[in-house]
């Protein structure tokens, strides 16, 4: 491809984009932005989800998502004005000159083709390359962003190889025309911060090498520090500030901005001294647990064994943290403590007393006791009852209250997670994230339990949202004495909330302790791995860390 | 600690004011379809009494008369008025293909969600036990039951009942085997909530629209299969007729272009048309069960 091109800039100016609600109103969702990127500078659009920033990096391409239109200003990509191509314009630009790295690789390779067939696709579309120079290429770029195995990665289909390298063979689909403009959409929020670690690094590579001139798109401060060269803060669709990344991190201007560096950071929600041995005896407590799915074998086990002898205690009004990457088992341990996954070895005790693997064995009043909030507050609340149906119920199931009680208990419940008490007769569907999160949240409590088993409930969050969550779940510890079992793959929300912490591996507990002091001096080569991988908010981290561990090699 | 305010300021002005949830929208394409139900609900209660003639009454000397201003429908074969039998039809055909496919529903959504739920070796085998019903062609069945037992009213309900049951139990189950691996029903299990509640509470309210859907359908279903059994002399026995028996009737008409032969026909072929105009066009949230 010729690339006349080679000076100039790309220029957004006074972009919107509108949203067309299901009875025909337009609201605007992207106010008249505007900004500039110099050929071989990346620019980070940062921003929680709603703010614009994935419209906007699309509106780069010409595109907006089903039911949004574009309904004014321009995009000129060197020279190019975008919105002013025809579809046959764009067709010839996309893919070609302007490419797009999605968020879920997973999601957008075809699971029937090879890798290679699909990452050479773009060359052979656009006519720019000949298959066999297209496939040459591919190896030169798998080999430049790291992947093992160049030369016969691309003979293997999508799921034979993991979530980090198929984010960096998305990116060499990306690459293969030598686009002028790379839009970066989220790429490393859906992975594990080991590996989110090497993809950065190679990504960080090849926009060195190649001089990409880039839009990277990520609501993760730290992240976006180490790969951008300036930092555009959106927010509910339009610009709040914008500018190079050292003095956005150190000298925000916008108190949206250093809303979002602040959130970034954690605070410590709990005491650093360890909490003093008291003798008491833990409220939960689970030694050797063995679990896993499939039918058991000839020694009583199951097939696929999730968890090898795990074991843990947890006294009144503390908190565990647990914390491990994705198919570690965290998730598992709750499951199996309460009752959803039996555990084929091992057992838990509920001050002191042995609890009945199977849900279906153990009675409502230790059912009650422990409770579990899942995940995804969208999938977790049925979408077709409303809030006071949801709320209630546990009420009336665990406690046996008229509806009277109920309803007055209802209004303490929506209170207690700071809701306002017009959402009760509101669905699900009806609610922000944050807002389910905290449905989800006020059910547990409304069991009264002794233990709350966490299981992720941040992370399908925005950072400044999940924080209020997290210090919601810390008053309500100090108010009711509730104790915690927090597992989630983030350590800086571990870290904030924890008075304990255990590392998860493979199933396995790799290490175990008071939070500061096993943070602070880690024994396990794993942990201190899984320390170093947590971005920290400063440029240079990534080269630090990369250098950290090539010396070390 | 960090302001509470900060979170809340997030999130509470995102609610919207609440829309009223009771206001069902239906194009216009559904409200014709619901016309045409409703049309057919009123002719089936009370037909009798908007009747002009007395629809077992011989009225008129001349058989298979044309349309005239005394009968707009014309006369049959035995010169009764035919648009009193027309209306005195409705209550047959309407009235028992409802009662059929009620019956019918409501045990293959009892089945469905109670094999959903349960799952496991039960599923299985009440799975393939309907399955082995659906293999046989629904009117040999009906032939042959209602040979077998003979032609009443209450045989009827039963037989087509039956027949219909293994349909509506697959599409429940399908719609309940998938919500019934959804987050908040294992939230209900968790919480250790019984099988009766987690079918009826967490599981039925998400399928109400599909399963509204699919009711529609199956009275469609019924209709022409008891209309095509009664044309076939074994559905409603003379001196009662439905439409379908109205047609049986005076297909000796045919010849002479009466209109006592076609009008039975189109009064079916407009209930079945409306009530798939309504159930395709049922409005799109009903339809995904209020998500």
């Amino acid at each position: 491809m010729a690339h006349a091109h080679k000076s100039g800039t790309v220029r957004v100016e006074a972009l919107k984009v509108a949203a067309k609600a299901e009875d025909g109103r337009e609201t605007t969702i992207v106010h008249e932005v505007g900004f500039e990127i110099a050929r071989g500078e990346v620019l980070a659009l940062i921003g929680e989800s709603g703010s614009g920033k994935t419209t906007i990096a699309l509106a780069m391409m010409g595109y907006a998502r089903k039911g949004c239109a574009i309904r004014g200003g321009s995009v000129d990509v060197f020279g190019t004005q975008v919105l002013a191509s025809s579809p046959s314009e764009l067709r010839a630009l996309r893919g070609n000159r302007i490419a797009y790295i999605a968020q879920s690789a997973a999601a957008s390779f075809n699971p029937a083709r090879t890798i290679m067939a699909q990452v050479i696709e773009s060359a052979l579309i656009h006519g720019s390359l000949t298959a066999e120079a297209a496939t040459a290429k591919a190896k030169t770029l798998f080999a430049e962003l790291a992947l093992p195995n160049p030369d016969t990665i691309g003979d293997r289909y999508p799921h034979q190889v993991s979530g980090g390298q198929l984010q960096r063979l998305l990116a060499a689909m990306a690459l293969l025309n030598d686009p002028d403009l790379v839009i970066f959409d989220e790429p490393t929020t859906a992975l594990d911060v080991t590996t989110q670690i090497e993809v950065l690094v190679s990504f960080k590579a090849a926009i060195r090498e190649r001089g990409i001139t880039g839009i990277y798109v990520s609501h993760d401060l730290a992240v976006v520090a180490q790969i951008a060269d300036r930092i555009a803060v959106l927010r509910h669709g339009r610009l709040a500030e914008i500018g190079a990344v050292e003095q956005m991190v150190s000298a925000p201007a916008h108190p949206y901005t250093r809303q979002l560096i602040a959130a970034a950071s954690p605070v410590k929600r709990k005491g650093a001294e360890a909490a003093p041995e008291t003798g008491e005896a833990p409220v939960l407590a689970a030694t050797g647990i063995t679990a896993g799915y499939g039918p058991a074998g000839a020694d009583g086990l199951p097939r696929v064994k999730i968890l090898h002898d795990v074991g843990f205690s947890l006294r009144r009004g503390e908190t565990l943290g647990i914390i491990g990457e994705s198919g570690s088992g965290k998730s598992t341990l709750a499951r199996v403590v309460s009752g959803i996954v039996p555990a084929a070895r091992g057992e838990v005790r509920l001050d002191g007393k042995v609890l009945a693997p199977a849900l279906d064995r153990r009675d409502r009043e230790t059912l009650r006791r422990i409770q579990i909030v899942f995940q995804n507050a969208d999938t977790v609340l049925n979408p077709a009852q409303s809030i006071a149906q949801i709320l209630e119920r546990p009420l009336a199931f665990y406690h046996r209250l008229g509806a009277a009680a109920r309803r007055q208990r209802l209004m303490q419940l929506l209170d207690q997670v700071r809701l306002p008490r017009s959402v009760a007769e509101r669905r699900p569907g009806e609610l922000s994230g944050g807002q389910k999160q905290r449905i989800n949240l006020a059910r547990a409590l409304a069991a009264e339990p002794d233990v709350i088993l966490c299981d992720e409930v941040t992370s399908a969050l925005d950072t400044v949202v999940g924080e209020a969550v997290l210090d919601l779940l810390v008053e309500i510890q100090r108010d009711l004495n509730v104790a915690y079992v927090f597992i989630s793959h983030d350590l800086g929300v571990i870290r904030s909330i924890s008075d304990a912490v255990m590392v998860l591996q493979h199933g396995r507990v790799v290490e175990a302790g008071p939070t500061e002091a096993l943070l602070a001096d880690p024994k396990e080569p794993y942990t201190r791995l899984l320390l170093s991988s947590v971005p920290e908010l400063r440029t240079g981290w990534l080269d630090e860390v990369c250098a950290g561990r090539g010396a070390a090699a | 600690m960090r302001d509470q305010n900060l979170g809340l300021g997030e999130t509470v002005p995102e609610i919207a004011p609440a829309a009223p949830r009771l206001r069902l929208r239906l194009s216009p394409t559904a409200c014709l379809g619901a016309g045409i139900v409703l049309a057919g609900i009123a002719m089936a209660i009370l037909g009798q009494a908007l009747s002009p003639h007395d629809a077992g009454a011989i009225v008129d000397t001349d058989v298979f008369g044309p349309m005239s201003p005394a009968f707009p429908l014309g006369t049959d074969y035995l010169g009764r008025d035919m648009l009193s039998r027309i209306l005195l039809g409705a209550r047959y055909t309407v009235g028992i293909a409802a009662l059929a496919t009620a019956l019918a529903c409501t045990a293959g959504i009892g089945l469905g969600l109670f094999a959903a739920v349960v799952g496991g070796w039960t599923d299985s085998a009440l799975s393939r036990l309907l399955d082995a019903l659906t293999s046989i062609p629904s009117k040999m069945l009906a032939l042959v039951l209602i040979a077998g037992l003979g032609s009443s009213l209450p045989i009827l309900v039963l037989t087509m009942a039956f027949i219909y049951v293994p349909g509506c139990y697959r599409i429940t189950r399908a719609l309940a085997v998938n919500i019934a691996a959804e987050d908040f029903v294992l939230a209900a299990k968790a919480r250790g909530e019984g099988r009766g509640y987690i079918m009826l509470r967490e599981v039925m309210p998400n399928m109400v629209g599909p399963l509204a859907t699919d009711f529609g359908l199956r009275f469609v279903f019924v209709v022409l299969l008891l209309s095509s059994l009664s044309f076939l002399g074994l559905g409603v026995q003379p001196p009662y007729a439905d439409w379908g028996s109205l047609v049986r009737e005076n297909v000796a008409g045919l010849s002479y272009g009466a209109p006592a032969v076609v009008m039975p026909a189109i009064a079916i072929a407009i209930l079945t048309i409306g009530v798939n105009l309504l159930v395709d066009n049922l409005p799109g949230r009903a339809r995904a069960g209020g998500r």
